[in-house]
């Protein structure tokens, strides 16, 4: 599914946090978008998914604009994963209940088929399923809001942050994962961090934004061998190599 | 020695019986920079706490030697190790929004740590305030110390921490994660200013995180704990010719933007290493 976003524009109160950002992403391609605290990127994303109703500009998936307001339908083929597995669950609801909730809602049949399904496609036992969050690991909890956002077969999945608030070692399970579900449903994907390393991993290109501009566009390539302009995608890169090694 | 920990032993009493979280941690710190690395869970704050007898009531904790300066910490009573804390220690924490008076103005708290420790007129206090928010980098001191908690950025208020830490001159810094909630430019300058002044002032650093290549680049030596215990130690310039295979793992399953992989290396846990 294309996705297209047009000089969208976003402001809280009178002060201006997203100016004017456009890309376009292609069907099953996987892009990101990397920036520091308040350059708006989460912004951007939580406007594409609809959570965020005040906009100027165009958004559009495979051709067909959105408005600011969302059929039912639309929650069907776009999801969203969020940072926090510890915030993003209801902690009084078993897996079960969670994951039923979005084919309730649209009244989808099958509901047993599917929850055991999108549990093996996350690669949770499906023990799992009569737990509550607190009884799963932040790994565990991160897949099984991966699996919330699947069971509607959606076909774009945005993500923001979606593991930042993991251990490396689970990162990359998660990371892993992420990959592995986009090659077999041939999902497209909008990724939000802040971790280059993160995003030049699971993305093929990447926006930088910097005080509510996207200042720069490249290749995940192109970012890795340093072929980049703004300064401040320079800057980034080069913290990111200099930390990233061992001294 | 500044800090000695022997077979420190930490555990929680609850209704199914003893859990313990630190088993058998055994650590030395002079003036010298050690990192303590280790995912959630691996006991690596505890053992920071233990060492200011700051933890949770219910704790459990046993050791053959916790000292700090040569002053036993097990057996030390509250009013001692309220001369421990703060004024010889200092403590900087990962979320400056939590650590700050959100109804005082920095400078007013930065000059309350000061006086609580050297005393002197309020007026000292807050001249010695802002030469310390001068010494932590920050450009315009007087008027962030005019300012409130939430008028500054994360970084500047971090480095409000440190400033505070440092106004009683102490001998040891812990920091615990003291950049996790910052953006990565703001992680390497924060992580910098608490290098130099750790140096310049001949104090001893304890820096806790999860981030290994991290820490490497501001240690001299590491040490990685994994579910209780330190499973190896070694110098921050030898990391990539670490022998323990749970250290390997760690910086094997790092996504690296120089060098790309399809498939990021999962770490296997091997049941050996919690014997």
């Amino acid at each position: 599914m294309t996705i297209e976003v047009d000089n969208l524009r976003i402001r809280f109160g009178t002060r201006e946090v997203v100016k004017g950002v456009s890309f376009r992403v292609e069907g099953g391609e996987s892009f990101g978008i990397v920036g520091e605290s308040g350059s708006g990127k989460s912004t951007v994303l939580r406007a594409m998914a609809g959570l965020n109703q005040q906009w100027d500009g165009r958004i559009a998936f495979s051709g067909r604009m959105v408005e600011g307001r969302r059929e039912p339908a639309f929650f069907r083929t776009v999801q969203m994963v969020f940072q926090d597995p510890y915030g993003s669950l209801h902690p009084r609801q078993t897996i079960d209940r969670i994951l039923s909730e979005l084919p309730l809602v649209h009244g989808m049949d099958g509901i047993d088929r599917r929850i055991a399904k999108v549990l093996s496609d996350v690669a949770l036992p499906q023990s799992a399923r009569f737990r509550y969050p607190h009884q799963l690991s932040g790994g565990q909890r991160q897949r099984v809001a991966i699996a919330r956002a699947l069971i509607a077969n959606p076909q774009v999945l945005l993500l923001d942050e979606p593991t930042s608030a993991l251990d490396v070692s689970v990162q990359a399970e998660i990371l892993n994962l992420l990959s592995d579900l986009r090659a077999e449903r041939r999902l497209t994907y909008v990724m939000v961090s802040h971790n280059l390393s993160v995003i030049a991993h699971l993305c093929g290109r990447v926006g930088v934004m910097i005080n509510g501009e996207m200042v720069e566009q490249v290749s995940a390539e192109d970012l890795r061998l340093g072929r980049v302009h703004h300064p401040h995608t320079l800057e980034l890169r080069s913290l990111s190599v200099e930390l990233e090694e061992p001294v | 020695m500044l800090v000695e920990i022997k077979n420190l032993r930490i555990g929680f009493e609850s209704r199914t019986g003893l859990t313990e979280a630190v088993r058998g941690v055994s650590l030395t710190l002079g003036t010298e920079k050690l990192g303590i690395v280790g995912e959630s869970g691996s006991g690596k704050s505890l053992t920071a706490r233990a060492l200011m007898k700051l933890l949770p009531k219910q704790a459990r904790i046993a050791a053959d030697t916790l000292a700090f300066d040569g002053i036993d910490i097990l057996t030390a009573d509250e009013r001692r190790m309220r001369q421990i804390r703060g004024r010889r220690a200092g403590f900087i924490l990962q979320d400056p929004k939590y650590s700050l008076n959100p109804v005082k103005t920095i400078g007013s708290q930065v000059a309350e740590a000061w006086r609580t420790h050297k005393g002197g007129s309020r007026r000292e206090a807050m001249e010695a305030a802002i030469a310390l928010l001068e010494q932590v980098k920050i450009r315009d001191p007087r008027a962030v110390a005019t300012s409130y908690p939430h008028e500054v950025s994360g970084g500047m208020g971090q480095r409000v921490m440190i400033a505070m830490m440092l106004a009683p001159d102490p001998e040891l810094l812990i920091a615990d994660e003291p950049t996790s909630a910052l953006d990565a430019t703001v992680q390497a300058e924060i992580l910098r200013l608490i290098e130099e002044l750790v140096s310049e002032r001949g104090m001893g650093l304890l820096l806790i995180s999860h981030d290994l290549p991290l820490v490497s680049h501001f240690c001299d030596r590491v040490a990685v704990m994994y579910a209780g215990r330190v499973m190896e130690e070694l110098k921050a310039s030898e990391l990539l010719s670490a022998r323990h295979p749970y250290t390997k793992g760690l910086i094997d399953c790092m996504p690296s933007l120089s060098h790309p992989r399809a498939r990021l290396p999962v770490l296997t846990r091997d049941p050996e290493w919690l014997a």
